[in-house]
């Protein structure tokens, strides 16, 4: 194999894998940190607000990194609120917050992505502790402290480790939270397979890189079905779970109002502020001199009709967002198209469904730029077709919609089609009336699922994406790029569409959600 | 005749199940078809309705071979034990169903599913949701589907199976009385030997793959036929006995024996003595010592420490010496085999 600088490159791998192990292996623990006590919280303690609280907590994961990193950047950027607050208050002449381009920032936005998991593994494992077992344990003379090291720890530990293991495979594979919020200077496996196709073109190094980068996702993910395939995940817990308690002792609700407080902090002030930073002017457009007009302003989102820089690739913003809900529609009907008889087939599986099961599944499990790079090094560079990108949005929806679609076609029982057939449906019919009427919810769940992802899609797009044709997440990264105030503004004006459209189909998911589908 | 099964052959997982079963069903009767579990009495009605097909055998409706003709044309209606009733629509969607495929009158659907919620005592029940219903509801409703259809036979899986035992003695007064209105012929499959003989016409005896006896229920009861049918039916006791000139000697003593077969001196037979034909005598022959009296209702069930089980009005008590008269007619000979009949 030749590489691009054949004495540089052995040293590379070795810093970025180093890098990225680093990172996820930090951020990791950092999630364990907060969703550790979060988890005890919501399993254990009754309060008011909680329903709001735990869906704050679990919208960031579906949430674009775009969005993400565009509410870190609106709260804690260089254009944003604190700085800005803070510059003028105390007359700064530089942003007093570095936080942009530091781990730190890379950091908090996987504290952020990835709390819920432990919330709802971890959770969901500690609300089904039979109580008994600890009452017994107390009743022994155990403390409350060896309570939970003797009784609860051990029941848990199934519930841990998975959820250890997945917060760490997305932080290992993340590649927009990395690039966007560590502003190019660090890199993980997945930006430098980006960097290295598209800023140097070294295919044969970027392939190296998603070579390694697919052996270790495969390692994790093997670990992982291993792990909540395991027979010790029933031990000592019971199907029905245990009523929350309202906090009783003053620790107890220290405790509990410590937690609230954090995680509303931490959760709602990056949400907050990219909306609020949409309609607020707090600095000078591009080249504009003398006094600046601070205040509320829709210009940003009309600004989005406008073709300001009237170049082949800088298209009006608004078409950014057409493009995105066009390459949406076409990646649901794609991933339901295939999806259906995938997910039909693996419903009633034979021995070749079973053996391709896990192929189905293997676009969950590689990492979206090693999909775009795949895209690159088979069709060439010279891909000027724009329908690539539905393409690849669908094969990473469409383990989703398998998933989604499969317990439901499985849960429809024999016997109703044969009721059908026995009171006069021909097979098609049987299909209309009985089949359809159950799995429509399912399927619009898919659906939604497939549209919500394309639309915030970076990874794979990032490679595969014609300039001239640009995603709503693609433009915002390159506006966020951009120097000037209303470039910035119109990124968030953006992102702030984007986290309307993306939440409102999370809260629709949540509200599809079905009997018998996983949490991941 | 209407329906003629024959010889119907079919294998369950490599290992035969059906080994030519034959019956006929004629107009307008209720065949109940007694079978234990696993014996492939739900296994012959799928194939009936032609849900699965045999491997050998045929169906046949009025001389006409089914085998061409897919389930939906069929016309043959199927209650299923666990309902199957679609969830996604109300009791009169439900019971309309059938009548909707064939795309008949709004109007006519209506009421005719009035109608049949009448029948079946469901009546004010239309929009209800089938998950408001109990398991006694949901089956009036699964039977009121398939009647809706008018089908030409009705086959019932265990129908009545999951229910408890006063709602089930009801529903099966109730639907007795619906199929005599309706007239359609009917199996019921059923592995309760008191349900196939409070519905049906005839019985047939469903066992190692083929039908070893059928008729009418008292016929059934009176002469099961066989070992492993009395012992199925629970008929009475059963015992080993050898003939000699008209008369059996078995570990009990020896009997005068009326059979309709002739039997050789010295030939192997096996005996039922029914429980209730034993009558107390202090100068019978028939001795023993209680071992065990349990009450059911209108008797007390008596057995001796020889094993020998018979009903008396009265309570004796354990370890009492009693001494019982056999009449002439108290064995009924079923055969010489040790599980076939004659």
């Amino acid at each position: 194999m030749h590489f691009g600088d054949s004495s540089a490159s052995p040293r590379l791998v070795w810093r970025v894998l180093g890098f990225t192990f680093f990172q996820a292996g930090l951020s990791t623990g950092l999630t364990l940190v907060l969703g550790l006590p979060a988890a005890y919280l919501f399993a254990r303690y009754a309060f008011r607000g909680k329903v709001f609280l735990r869906a704050i907590t679990a919208i960031p994961f579906m949430l674009p990194t775009v969005v993400v990193a565009a509410g870190f950047n609106a709260l804690l950027g260089g254009r944003g609120w604190m700085n800005i607050l803070l510059m003028d208050t105390f007359h700064l002449v530089q942003d007093p917050i570095p936080f942009l381009g530091t781990l730190a920032a890379i950091l908090a936005a996987h504290v952020f992505y990835n709390t819920t998991i432990l919330i709802r593994l971890v959770g969901t494992a500690l609300e089904r502790v039979d109580p008994h077992l600890e009452q017994a344990a107390r009743s022994l003379g155990a403390r409350p402290l060896h309570v939970l090291r003797d009784v609860v720890f051990p029941a848990l530990r199934p519930a841990l480790l998975s959820a250890t293991l997945l917060v760490f495979l997305f932080d290992f594979t993340s590649f927009g939270v990395v690039l966007l919020m560590g502003a190019g200077r660090f890199a993980t496996l997945e930006v430098e397979i980006y960097r290295q196709a598209l800023q140097f073109s070294d295919l044969p190094l970027a392939a190296l890189l998603s070579f390694i980068q697919l052996a270790c996702t495969l390692a994790f993910s093997v670990i992982y079905s291993r792990l909540i395939s395991g027979p010790a995940a029933a031990a000592a817990t019971r199907s029905s779970s245990r009523p929350a308690q309202p906090a009783r002792s003053l620790g107890q609700k220290c405790f509990q109002t410590g937690m609230i407080l954090l995680l509303g902090t931490f959760f709602l002030l990056p949400l907050l502020s990219l909306p609020l930073r949409s309609f607020t002017r707090l600095e000078a457009d591009r080249g504009e001199r003398g006094g600046v007009q601070y205040g509320l302003t829709a210009d940003y989102y009309t600004g989005l009709f406008v073709n300001q820089r009237a170049s082949v690739f800088y298209v009006p913003p608004v078409q950014a967002l057409g493009n995105s809900l066009a390459y949406a529609a076409a990646t649901v009907i794609l991933s339901l198209a295939l999806g259906f008889p995938a997910a039909a087939a693996l419903a009633r599986p034979g021995p070749l469904e079973r053996a391709l099961d896990p192929f189905l599944m293997l676009p969950l499990g590689a990492s979206a730029v090693t999909l775009g790079l795949g895209f690159i090094v088979s069709f060439g560079r010279w891909m000027v077709s724009p329908f690539f990108v539905p393409i690849a949005h669908t094969l990473i929806a469409l383990p989703f919609v398998i998933r989604t679609l499969q317990p439901a076609l499985a849960a429809i029982p024999r016997r109703l089609r044969e009721a059908g057939a026995t009171l006069g449906a021909s097979p098609r019919q049987v299909w209309w009336t009985v089949d359809w009427p159950v799995v429509s919810r399912a399927t619009l769940a898919a659906g939604v699922f497939a549209f919500t992802v394309s639309l915030g899609e970076f990874g794979a797009t990032s490679l595969v994406v014609r300039p001239e044709y640009p995603t709503l997440p693609v433009a915002i990264a390159r506006f966020l790029d951009l120097p000037g105030g209303m470039n910035y503004g119109q990124a968030m004006a953006m992102a702030t569409l984007l986290m309307l459209v993306c939440g409102t189909g999370i809260l629709l998911l949540e509200k599809l959600r079905l009997p018998g589908t996983g949490e991941f | 005749m209407m329906l003629e099964v024959h010889a119907i052959h079919k294998s369950y997982e490599g290992s035969p199940l059906l080994t030519g079963v034959s019956f006929q069903v004629g107009s307008g009767e209720i065949l109940g078809l007694l079978g234990a579990s696993g014996s492939g009495k739900s296994t012959l009605l799928r194939i009936i309705a032609g849900l699965e097909t045999p491997e050998a055998g045929r169906v046949l409706w009025e001389g006409r071979d089914l085998a061409p003709v897919p389930v939906h044309a069929r016309g043959i209606g199927l209650v299923f034990q666990d309902y199957a009733l679609f969830p996604h629509l109300n009791v009169a969607a439900n019971i309309g169903y059938g009548l909707r495929l064939r795309r008949e009158s709004p109007d006519r659907i209506h009421q005719r599913v009035a109608d049949l919620l009448a029948l079946v005592g469901l009546s004010g029940f239309a929009a209800r949701r089938i998950s408001e219903l109990s398991g006694g509801e949901q089956q009036r409703v699964a039977l009121a589907r398939a009647l809706a259809i008018e089908p030409k036979l009705l086959l019932f899986d265990e129908p009545l199976g999951a229910l408890d035992r006063s709602l089930r003695e009801r529903l099966l007064a109730e639907l007795r009385a619906i199929l005599q209105k309706s007239r359609v012929p009917a199996i019921y499959v059923t592995h309760d030997q008191e349900e196939a003989f409070a519905l049906a016409d005839r019985v047939a005896l469903l066992h190692a793959g083929c039908i070893v006896r059928m008729g009418s229920p008292d016929q059934i009861w009176q002469d099961p036929g066989s070992v492993w049918a009395a012992r199925f039916l629970g008929a009475g006791n059963l015992v080993e006995g050898i003939a000699r000139d008209g008369a059996v000697e078995t570990a009990w003593g020896r009997f005068p024996l009326v059979c309709s077969h002739a039997h050789a001196a010295g030939e192997r037979l096996q005996l039922l003595l029914r429980r209730e034909r034993v009558r107390l005598d202090p100068g019978g022959e028939l001795e023993g010592v209680v071992a065990d009296v349990t009450f059911q209702k209108d008797h007390y069930q008596v057995r001796f420490e020889s094993g020998l089980e018979f009903h008396l009005a009265e309570r004796p008590r354990t370890g009492d010496r009693l001494r019982l008269q056999l009449p002439d007619h108290a064995f009924t000979c079923l055969g010489n085999e040790d599980d076939h009949g004659h």
